[in-house]
């Protein structure tokens, strides 16, 4: 009987929510929530061990989180490692991404994990790690954990596995090597004028050899006089007033606020609060500057190292939104920041 | 939103904690904060240590906003 060993975080481990994220991984025999199912979609093989981790422990200790589950893991015989799935839970997604790949590498066990294309573990680790692609949101389990599992079950049967498209899961960019009947039409000779062909004709035509590419924009010029300037803030952290007049939702956000601080120094307890539902909110909600500084920003304007603060801060919610509707509301919010001649752009993310 | 506001003319300097994930979405200009539930102030230190902290690390990023880049630039921090 082959052995798996899975990776879970504080909330499918059954240990708590946020308030949990915080807790060191630990390492229980057998199966906990997940890896039940995990363990049931396998064939001729078990879930020997379950491994929990603190989303924010691995997020914020990654180093210290990756060795001490290499300690735990050691002298331990397994076959695979599976970790998640993680659908559109950013960290997560993350810290399945960065214990696959370390098993892997410093194991040499292989290792797979399972996240939502939003996710952004997927493009963080997809190069390395295989992650099958996985619905939005827990309810996709029964979906997503056998896909994964019939995976594992090929591999640790030896069976041939059929590449990223077939199987589901993310391109690796991995080329394999694969043996065509020996004819003509299987030359690379053949198949590149064939495709040349279809290219001049205006005819659609699939490439074999994909370039990824990252999106990136060009850097903005930095800012001459700072002592002249007029800075934003913009939090992805969720900080409205306590009552929450624009209705951000909590998660996958498509609304945002701009709340007038002209008047105030700082943000105060009680007036303001996060409505985010990724983090433990007590911190900020006993003091919503540790998430858009509004003190800080305030000293440096009485000391004259910026001209001035814009006098509103934008806020959203930054879990389980879609870039698309990053995008969108940014987009909405420039108007205002070039309304009021505003230099620079803080943005603090959660 | 990052890439928004810089597309759009604007210096961004992304205050966050996963500085992995804001360099493969492609923020160009990163000062790294110290957790989630608090990038600027950990509740567990007194008043005074947070505030050195939140003042030094939004210094960073005021700096940073003026400071020429030409690619993907990740800004030290001393606490």
């Amino acid at each position: 009987m082959k052995k798996v060993i899975c990776y879970l975080n504080q909330f499918f481990g059954g240990v708590g929510g946020e308030d949990k994220a915080d807790i060191e991984p630990y390492i229980v025999e057998g199966v906990v929530g997940p890896s039940m199912a995990i363990n049931g979609a396998l064939k001729d093989a078990e879930v020997t061990h379950t491994i929990v981790c603190g989303d924010n422990f691995m997020g914020s200790n990654t180093e210290e989180a990756v060795s001490r589950i290499m300690e735990m893991l050691k002298g331990k015989e397994f076959d695979f490692f599976v970790a998640g799935p993680a659908f559109r839970a950013g960290r997560y997604g993350v810290a399945c991404g960065t214990i696959c790949k370390a098993v892997q590498e410093k194991l040499g066990v292989p290792a797979v994990t399972s996240m939502n294309e939003e996710n952004p573990g997927v493009e963080m680790f997809k190069g390395d790690v295989v992650i099958f692609k996985g619905g939005d949101g827990a309810a996709k389990m029964r979906k997503d954990v056998p896909k994964m599992i019939g995976y594992v079950n090929k591999v640790l049967a030896g069976e041939q596995t059929l590449g990223a498209d077939a199987e589901g899961y993310f391109p690796r960019g991995i080329r394999h090597e694969i043996y065509l009947e020996d004819k003509r039409e299987n030359t690379a000779a053949y198949r590149g004028v064939q495709m040349l062909l279809k290219k001049i004709r205006g005819e659609e035509y699939k490439t074999e050899l994909v370039i990824p590419k990252k999106e990136t924009v060009p850097v903005a010029d930095a800012i001459k006089d700072l002592g002249s300037s007029v800075i934003a803030l913009v939090t992805t952290g969720g900080i409205v007033p306590i009552a929450n007049p624009d209705r951000i939702q909590s998660a996958s956000a498509t609304r945002w606020g701009r709340y007038d601080i002209s008047d105030m120094d700082r943000l105060d307890a009680g007036k303001f609060k996060t409505i985010h539902a990724g983090f433990d909110p007590a911190a900020a909600n006993a003091d919503p500057n540790v998430i858009v500084p509004v003190d800080a920003m305030r000293a440096y304007e009485r000391e004259g190292k910026i001209g001035r603060l814009h006098p509103y801060f934008y806020s959203t919610v930054g879990t389980g939104t879609t870039e698309a509707e990053a995008s969108r509301m940014a987009i909405e919010m420039i108007p205002y920041l070039k309304e009021d001649g505003v230099n620079g752009v803080i943005v603090g993310s959660t | 939103m990052v890439k928004e506001f810089e597309k759009a003319g604007f210096p961004v300097v992304h205050m966050c904690n996963l500085v992995p994930v804001s360099t493969t979405v492609g923020a160009n200009r990163i000062v790294p904060t110290i957790s989630i539930p608090y990038p600027l102030g950990d509740p567990n230190t007194s008043p005074e240590e947070q505030w050195k902290l939140r003042y030094h690390r939004v210094g960073v990023a005021l700096d940073a906003l003026a400071t020429p880049v030409t690619e993907q630039t990740v800004f030290k921090v001393k606490y």
